[in-house]
């Protein structure tokens, strides 16, 4: 039988225990930085899970899940803003209206699919966007502050480090969920439609209702994210769902490892100490990354995972 | 052709509605007439071959019966009903299933888990999200089955990818079989096989031959001699004969048009 | 002054016709030069944006070193062909055949590299390109109503291109491979055809037609950085609705979502003024006005996925 010591779990362990030392890593070198940089990175972390779902599991490109990103932050940021500052509130419905929208595009976009849903999804976002732009009571473009972070009665959000064990434990809950999915019914149907959806067909599913369902799971998986997001940086603007960012949510994916629990974790690590890393050494930093990106996509089209685990992916 | 009723009077089968029944069904691309009025029917329990020289409509009107071709005109009735507009996936739950010409597997998966998602499609819905489907008999079990009856047993765990074409055309095969049908549609099983595994194949469905009512495509005319009950010929879209295997063997218009290529005609 | 109130409506509602009309020829050649490269190469280019933002600065630069416009916009379009071919041999060339997720990772990467590129050269603040007397003058196309002239020379530059562009694809060997869906190598080997040659030149028109639409808009609405993401999306809603690797279908298509999108944003807060409050139309106006491109995009998507005059076998 198959060890379960293999060089990449190691790597993905020692990752783990990385992420739970951060904050006393923090509280040992006296500031801040490396706690905030890393909530940060935990909560697109969980946004790349949710896209990994359904692009590495579900064969669905998704080029516009910053929406469902920017739609959660914008529930809690509208709350906030109307006087309803209850977490438990604005959370769930963070969810379900991530979850609509979800349910809306992904009726429309799963009509189609290879290039034409890259370009449904991308624009569909894009509308989003504008909307958000559109949005003058909540700030338009230049945004929407945030003064109270998610009330949750005993549970101190305010608390850099509460907030940051709370993302995790979110992030670790998320993959827990995708775990089960994707080796359940439910998730063979998915695996096997993206591997040959004529045959799903053939043998007797009725494949649209299921990648729709998984779809909307992902978008509320990733409105999460932006909720968590809005609390961290505690304002909220139509940047975070402009199309860039759906990009950044794919390189994740990809860099990480598509169609792996763990892959878009450290996808999400990755390409955030490296955008961190190279806007240090210029400011230009973009020039770097974008020709990095496409050695990336031509040399190692398996990740950062197909690499750990000997190349075989890909 | 009025085989069915003739049919009757040979063997002592009911005479029931066929299982199958194929009624003026054409279907046209353009200017192209890919099937042209097609009239034909399986009675429960047979195998009926359909043969005819490349390019004659053979997978145009699978393709129409398993529901991936809309007819231009025609109907077709499986047990009685209408499925002529029915969808692939409704038509699979009906026991209709079919094997491909080209192979269509999941290749990234293993074996055990293409037939398994086969038996999952008959087995309810699928929308179960936390237990884990790998360790459920009521799924596992019937696909070990399936792939004993094709002779798969010890390759469960391969992945596909990793198979030979031989074994893949048997998985084709298994899957088919795991989703319990009334009719296979077989679409040239034997595409690309050897002698060996020809000989092979051709066992298996003789064994099929008395549990499933068969509609076979096939090039290989010792394997369609050998299996059909009856044979319908197809050229340019049109059925030109249908009837017993000897009458058809010796019909001087599928001589002329098909049967004298038939040293050629073993596919490659 | 001199004209009544509903005699203004119309003469306002002619000039946004032609405005629509302006930008939806515009919008053809982004689009005619996408479904081009999509439909000899199976190449989907995210960075033929960046090509339309080179045309523009191009132009802006050129025109202020030798002084005059059309010196200047020339050498502009002969600057984008080259940068485009360059771009083909470079980068592109090792995209061939790959999975379309390849392409949109690999040109996302070109997208960062150009936008950062030219704000290095050209410095983050945006180009302006002065029009010169003889084309700043208006055109009376009715008593007492006046068209800018320059907006009719887009037309009418626009409408010869596509006019050229229908010869080539109707009545070329190049043409017919447009025309077949042809991303075939054996095809087009057995033709004759020179296959890298003829992939070079085909990625250069296709650039040189952005290029083009770039420049053309640049005294309009200026050069600046992220232009080309934009209306490429825009364009990539042009290409959906009028059907993938369609040159007739992206013709008909542009027009079309031109005229929607311009003649909307004009007239949709007035419409909306007829049944909503003041407060509610100017809110709801500008929201609804830029949805309305992705609302038409999402009727056709129910009504014909594939879009109104797809490539036969795409």
């Amino acid at each position: 039988m198959k060890s379960h010591v293999t060089f990449r779990n190691i790597v993905v362990a020692a990752l783990l225990v990385m992420l739970a030392l951060v904050p006393l890593y923090s509280a040992w070198i006296g500031n801040n930085f490396a706690l905030i940089l890393f909530t940060r990175i935990v909560i697109l972390a969980i946004a790349a899970v949710s896209l990994n779902l359904i692009m590495g599991y579900g064969g669905m490109v998704s080029f516009g899940h910053a929406a469902y990103l920017g739609i959660g932050a914008y529930v809690v940021g509208i709350l906030a803003y109307e006087g309803v500052p209850s977490g438990f509130l604005q959370w769930p419905l963070a969810l379900v209206v991530s979850g609509l929208f979800a349910l809306l595009i992904g009726a429309l976009s799963l009509r189609t699919r290879g290039v034409y849903f890259i370009m449904i999804t991308l624009a569909f976002a894009q509308m989003i966007y504008y909307v958000a732009v559109s949005l003058s009571r909540y700030g338009a473009d230049d945004g929407l502050t945030i003064y109270r972070r998610s009330q949750f009665g005993g549970l101190d959000l305010s608390n850099k480090v509460v907030f940051y064990y709370v993302c995790l434990a979110l992030l670790l809950l998320v993959i827990l969920i995708v775990w089960r999915i994707v080796n359940s019914r439910f998730g063979m149907v998915i695996r096997g439609a993206k591997s040959n959806e004529r045959r799903m067909r053939a043998i007797g599913f009725p494949t649209f209702r299921y990648r729709l369902t998984c779809f909307v799971i992902s978008g509320v998986i990733c409105g999460l994210s932006g909720a968590l997001l809005a609390n961290h940086t505690e304002f909220v603007s139509p940047a975070d769902m402009h199309w860039t960012r759906s990009g950044d949510l794919i390189i994740m994916v990809v860099l990480g490892g598509m169609g792996s629990l763990f892959g878009p974790v450290i996808g999400a690590v990755a390409f955030l100490l490296l955008e961190e890393g190279l806007a240090r050494l210029t400011e230009y930093w973009q020039i770097i990354f974008g020709p990095l990106l496409l050695a990336v996509v031509l040399y190692a089209r398996g990740g950062i995972d197909g690499l750990l685990a000997g190349g075989k992916r890909g | 052709m009025h085989a069915a009723e003739s049919m009757a009077c040979l063997r002592e089968v009911n005479v029931a509605e066929p299982l199958l029944e194929i009624e003026n069904l054409s279907k046209r691309f353009g200017g192209i007439v890919a099937s042209d009025n097609i009239t034909l029917s399986v009675e429960k329990g047979e195998l009926h071959a359909i043969i005819g020289p490349n390019g004659a409509g053979k997978t145009t009107l699978i393709s129409q019966l398993t529901g991936e071709l809309t007819p231009n005109a025609g109907r077709v009735r499986f047990a009685g009903e209408d499925i002529t507009a029915m969808q692939p996936w409704r038509r699979s739950l009906q026991g209709l299933a079919r094997s491909f010409q080209i192979t269509s597997v999941f290749l990234d998966l293993t074996v055990l888990d293409n037939v398994a998602l086969a038996v999952q499609a008959h087995a309810g819905h699928s929308f179960q999200f936390w237990k884990n489907s790998r360790k459920d008999p009521s799924i596992r079990e019937p696909a070990r089955a399936a792939l004993a009856h094709v002779g798969l047993s010890g390759r469960e765990d391969t992945v596909v990818s990793r198979m030979s074409h031989g074994e893949h055309r048997q998985l084709e095969i298994a899957m088919a079989l795991a989703t319990k049908p009334r009719m296979l549609l077989l679409d040239e099983p034997m595409a690309g096989m050897g002698p060996d595994e020809s000989a092979r194949l051709v066992k298996l469905l003789k064994e099929l031959k008395n549990e499933y009512t068969i509609l076979l495509i096939e090039h290989d005319m010792e394997a369609v001699f050998a299996l059909a009950d009856r044979i319908s010929v197809l050229v340019y879209g049109r059925v030109i004969a249908s009837g017993l295997p000897d009458d058809i063997r010796k019909d001087a218009e599928v001589r002329r048009a098909y049967l004298g290529e038939e040293k050629r005609a073993k596919h490659v | 002054m001199g004209l009544r109130g509903d005699a203004r409506s119309m003469v306002l509602f002619i000039e946004q016709c032609l405005n629509g009309l302006q930008f939806g020829l515009l919008l053809f050649l982004l689009a005619a030069g996408l479904t081009l490269v999509f439909g000899i190469m199976d190449l989907v280019n995210l960075a033929h944006g960046s090509l339309y933002m080179l045309g523009a600065y191009f132009a802006a630069t050129f025109a202020a070193l030798t002084g005059s416009f059309v010196l200047g916009a020339v050498l502009a379009l002969a600057a984008t062909l080259v940068v485009g071919m360059a771009v083909e041999v470079i980068a592109m060339r090792r995209l061939y055949g790959r999975d379309h997720l390849d392409h949109v990772l690999g040109t996302f990467g070109l997208i960062l590299f150009f936008n950062e590129l030219v704000r290095l050269v050209w410095g983050p603040a945006g180009r302006t390109l002065p029009l010169p007397d003889w084309l700043s003058t208006s055109v009376q196309i009715f008593p007492g109503v006046y068209y800018p002239t320059y907006r009719f020379t887009i037309i009418f530059v626009a409408l010869a291109v596509a006019l050229a562009l229908y010869f080539v694809v109707m009545r070329t060997r190049i043409g017919m491979l447009v025309r077949a869906g042809a991303s075939n190598r054996e095809m087009i080997g057995a033709l004759g055809i020179n296959i890298k040659l003829l992939y070079t030149f085909v990625f250069g028109a296709g650039a040189a037609l952005a290029g083009l639409a770039g420049l053309m808009q640049t005294p309009i609405l200026t050069a600046s950085i992220g232009m080309g993401e934009n209306i490429l999306i825009v364009a990539f809603v042009v290409i959906i609705i009028g059907g993938i690797g369609s040159i007739r279908g992206a013709f008909i298509a542009s027009i079309f979502v031109g005229l929607v999108d311009t003649v909307g944003r004009a007239f949709l807060p007035t419409l909306l003024k007829l049944f909503l409050t003041p407060a509610a139309a100017s809110a709801a106006g500008p929201a609804l006005s830029s949805m309305l491109i992705y609302l038409l995009m999402a009727i056709i998507l129910v009504v014909r996925p594939e879009g109104l005059f797809p490539a036969a076998n795409r």
